[in-house]
């Protein structure tokens, strides 16, 4: 049995108050316990997707290190009638408030549960100390707020154990933001009420990645998934430090229907040397090549498809290409969600009310065809 | 959108060729001697109608361009009365033919023709297939009839049954009148061309427009593929290559068939072999009527039918049998082409949101579906079956004026517009009567000598794409579909126009018509006669083609045209086989020379060259 199924195999079905959960014990039923982003993980695992293995420290887990530390009360303290307007009250008071987070000790059983599953998702992987990403996964309550904060919250190529709780408390530590507390004082949320999970995830070692929406970000249309990559981490593409390259596939044939290669020229990948994540210069003979090839693209669209299929709604998928592993089982989804903004318009009708091809073909006519 | 004026154009004449404008007819000329006409010109946009007329028009040739100016613009406007256009207007320059949709702009007109148009058009949409059926009908008794006219010679002495009968006519009135049934015949054939044409287009039309609103990014290619019937016609000749194919081995006369790319020699053998002669008795109820298909459009004189070159549908049943020997398949996969058009009409409904938009969808695909048979059927009828057997008739005529010495060549006849045919014929019968010369023999042969250089020097004239007033819409369905093919396609043939040296163009750009992506070895083929030098796996690139060319797709990986859209035949053939195709270049066969290495998209349209 590989270390893999070993790990799936042997732990109990985790209780609900569990601090810890693997990915795949999670599902999209488990958006409370573990944020959007761990349970939509675990989602994509059981629908069959390559999703890069990892774990989650729950909501409950967060929460009772925060408890235990003895900050839930000092937030209290500290919150009680502050004014969402007084920016500068609020910085002074996120950054007592964050800085309680980031160095208060934690239980040690905690600590150890977190460096266990490290350890035990190093020897899935059959690495000594995998490289792990570390994010905030916010809950739906807190949505908004959460995700401005989760935007900024994700530490790539993260290594041992030390490492991985420094950052865990970092992204713990998002939830209280100078703009996220101000959010829930004007949406009126308790402010020890809301919650934050956080997800350790195995890096995939890039080659290439980017995003994928399983619609037209420009004009909403269904019939295409748009893929947009560059060389390296896909940190480079989300934050929008390079024109990606860029490709347009039809959903329904899977044939590529635009390709647009950009002068990519920067790209975010690990510094073998030190360890850590950086941005570096794309050689110049590799800044106009295609960082996707065309039978990446397809398989890539085909999942992107099977996975708006399984969600019933349009998709907005993160992705990576693993250099470390062949052809045709490397493409990894690190990521996927509902797309809001398409799919959040009421569906307008094109015809209105239906009317017979007659009626229909007159009113073309009369409205004729413009010239462009 | 700024386009030149069309009578500063006609001003610059071509040196040597002053005068040519007697070779068409009057009305076809921009003019500056009639104020009010000149104005209504000016005001107009024109088009140049590059699909249908790649080359400049020879005077007879022009007579297909008459009819449908006639049927197509009485069916718009006084048959359907289809409310905001009226007819489709003609000029030319230089031998090209440009167009132009003229609206109707009283809104209270368009207002009024509304309930005729609803209630004309509506029988013909409601009433379809019976309709359809009756024409099919009207068009085969036609055909029978151009095949049945008789040419007569001119005898020295009439038979004397003429006299016996008390017949009163002579053998010159019957050429007279023969010519002229003819002609009519052919204005006839092109009078039903029309009667479902434009319905047709307008129902693929709109709906191409629905389907794009509801998905901006859609292939026209693949609407097209939504509707496409399945057993088309046009398909036909090419089954028929594959069943002389099958009976050839069945017969064990296949090496025979085979022995060589001359038609002349393997008849010689099969007739001199007791199969061989069974198997000349299927080939020739095969041809009865699949042989009339033209090796070209069907458009022009030049235009060959199987019937006039055996060795076209020769080489295709050689293709044939040897994919046989191979063990390989010759059968279309059928099957597998319903399949793949009915998955991708089930996604792209499943896509659709909206549960009205959903019912207008079915409703559209339905009328679309119903109608566009008959858009990909007629050109079998007409512009393949009429055309070829006409084309023929007129050869017969030509070789009665050469006979008489007013033509040099019977080829020659093509340079004398259908009228002045008529005016020949004329001067030969009453010299035949009278017993004279005709006065004709020293005028024509050296009028046709000028005109041939007229054309020549046509031919290396580029016709500017548009010129006149654009309008901000166009309304005419047939337009449309022109215009969309003209209106994207000139821009990508005027950036290829702009670089002057064309051994320095490395890429081209046309339509998708087929997805995929093969690299390969090109091989230009003029004519579909050249086809026998494909080679397994090459690309073919060609002016266009038509169903005489089916069997040279069963050889090649890729195809690139000239000339022709998502609807044109290389298009729907190479979507069948599942090999890329990139249509409507504009230039591939004059920019690519056979054995460049080229890579063929057929998503995007783009054809690289490798240098």
């Amino acid at each position: 049995m590989t270390a893999a199924a070993e790990a799936i195999q042997v732990r109990p079905k985790p209780t609900s108050d569990a601090a810890l959960v693997w990915f795949e014990e999670c599902d999209k039923h488990d958006v409370e316990r573990v944020g959007g982003k761990c349970s939509s993980l675990g989602e994509l695992i059981h629908m069959g997707v390559r999703v890069p293995p990892g774990f989650a420290i729950t909501t409950a887990g967060c929460t009772r290190f925060l408890q235990d530390a003895g900050i839930l009360d000092e937030i209290d303290r500290l919150l009680q009638g502050i004014d969402a307007q007084d920016i500068e009250r609020l910085e002074q008071v996120s950054s007592l408030v964050r800085g309680m987070i980031e160095s208060r000790p934690m239980a040690i059983e905690l600590q150890d549960e977190i460096a266990e599953a490290y350890r035990k998702l190093s020897v899935r992987c059959c690495v000594p100390a995998a490289p792990v990403a570390v994010r905030s996964s916010a809950t739906a309550e807190d949505l908004p707020g959460a995700s401005f904060a989760g935007q900024q919250d994700t530490y790539l190529w993260i290594r041992g154990a030390d490492g991985v709780l420094e950052h865990v408390r970092r992204c713990i530590s998002s939830l209280y933001t100078a703009r996220a507390i101000a959010y829930r004082i004007r949406m009126g949320f308790e402010h020890t009420q809301v919650a934050i999970s956080v997800g350790v995830q195995k890096m995939a070692n890039a080659y290439t990645a980017g995003v994928m929406f399983t619609l037209h970000p420009g004009n909403g249309d269904r019939s295409v998934i748009v893929i947009d990559s560059n060389f390296g981490f896909g940190e480079s593409v989300v934050s929008g430090e390079v024109t990606p390259d860029h490709f347009v596939v039809n959903k329904v044939t899977l044939d590529i229907m635009e390709r647009t290669i950009s002068q990519k020229e920067v790209c975010c990948t690990v510094d073998l040397k030190t360890q850590r994540c950086v941005t570096l210069p794309v050689p110049a003979e590799r800044q106009n090549v295609q960082s996707l090839i065309d039978d990446e693209i397809s398989e890539l669209a085909w999942m992107g498809k099977q996975i708006e299929k399984h969600y019933g709604r349009p998709m907005d998928v993160e992705w990576a290409l693993d250099k470390d592993l062949p052809a045709g089982g490397n493409i990894f989804i690190l990521q996927a969600r509902p797309e809001t903004v398409w799919s959040d318009k009421a569906a307008t009708s094109t015809s209105g009310e239906a009317r017979s091809a007659m009626d229909f073909i007159l009113a073309g006519l009369l409205s004729g065809r413009r010239l462009s | 959108m700024k386009f030149p004026v069309p009578h500063d154009v006609r001003a610059q004449v071509i040196p040597g060729t002053e005068g040519w404008e007697r070779m068409y007819p009057y009305q076809y000329q921009f003019v500056t001697d009639d104020a009010e006409r000149n104005a209504y010109e000016k005001e107009a946009f024109w088009f140049y109608d590059g699909l249908h007329y790649p080359e400049p028009l020879y005077p007879f040739d022009t007579i297909w361009d008459e009819a449908w100016y006639l049927a197509l613009s009485q069916y718009n406007n006084r048959i359907f009365m289809v409310p905001p256009v009226r007819g489709v207007d003609h000029r030319m320059i230089n031998g090209y033919v440009y167009i132009s949709p003229v609206p109707v702009k009283d809104g209270d007109e368009i207002g009024s023709r509304v309930p005729h148009f609803m209630e004309r058009a509506g029988h013909y949409y409601k009433n379809w297939d019976d309709l359809e059926a009756k024409w099919k009908h009207k068009m085969e008794a036609t055909i029978r009839e151009l095949e049945k006219l008789e040419l007569p010679r001119l005898p020295d002495m009439e038979e004397l049954n003429v006299v016996i009968d008390a017949l009163g006519e002579s053998k010159g009135f019957h050429l007279l009148k023969a010519y002229d049934d003819l002609i009519n015949l052919g204005i006839k054939c092109w009078q039903y061309h029309f009667e479902f044409l434009n319905l047709g287009y307008a129902a693929y039309v709109f709906f191409l427009d629905f389907v794009q609103k509801l998905f901006p990014s859609i292939p026209p290619q693949r609407v097209t593929q939504m509707i496409s019937g399945i057993d088309v016609i046009m398909y036909q000749p090419d089954e028929e290559l594959k069943k002389l194919a099958r009976r050839a081995i069945e017969l064990g006369v296949d090496q025979l068939v085979t022995s060589s790319k001359e038609w002349t020699d393997v008849e010689k053998a099969l007739k001199a072999d007791a199969k061989g002669t069974e198997w000349l008795v299927s080939l020739s109820l095969a041809k009865e009527p699949w042989f009339n298909v033209s090796t070209g459009t069907g458009w022009f004189h030049h235009d060959r039918s199987w019937n006039d070159e055996m060795n076209v549908p020769l080489v295709g049943i050689q293709t044939y049998i040897e994919k046989l020997r191979e063990g390989a398949s010759i059968d279309r996969p059928t099957d597998k082409v319903i399949a793949e058009r009915d998955r991708i009409t089930a996604e792209y409904r499943d896509l659709i949101q909206d549960e009205a938009d959903r019912k207008q969808f079915d409703e559209l695909l339905g009328c679309a579906k119903t109608v566009f048979p008959y858009v990909e059927n007629h050109l079998f009828y007409v512009e393949h079956w009429f055309h070829s057997v006409f084309w023929n008739k007129m050869r017969e005529v030509a070789a009665i004026l050469k006979e008489h010495g007013v033509l040099a060549d019977v080829e020659d006849v093509w340079l004398l517009r259908r009228d002045e045919i008529k005016q020949a014929l004329w001067d030969v019968v009453t010299a035949w009567a009278t017993g004279v010369k005709p006065r004709g023999t020293a005028t024509w042969p050296k009028e046709i000598e000028w005109r041939k250089g007229v054309m020549e020097k046509f031919q290396q004239w580029s016709p500017p794409p548009a010129i006149g007033t654009a309008p901000e819409v166009i309304q005419e369905p047939f337009t449309i579909v022109l215009w969309g093919v003209t209106n994207k396609s000139l821009a990508d043939w005027a950036a290829v126009q702009e670089v002057g040296d064309p051994e320095t163009i490395t890429e081209l750009k046309g339509f998708g018509g087929s997805p995929g992506i093969v690299e390969g070895k090109a091989r230009v083929c003029r004519t579909v006669s050249e086809v026998g030098q494909l080679e397994e796996g090459e690309i073919l690139v060609a002016p266009t083609t038509s169903p005489s060319w089916a069997p040279a797709f069963a050889k090649i990986g890729a195809c690139v045209t000239d000339v022709g859209g998502v609807m044109s035949h290389a298009a729907i053939v190479c979507r069948e086989y599942g090999m890329p195709a990139v249509v409507g270049t504009g230039h591939a066969t004059k920019v690519i020379r056979s054995g460049m290495m080229l890579r063929v998209d057929g998503s995007t349209g783009a054809v690289s060259i490798q240098r």
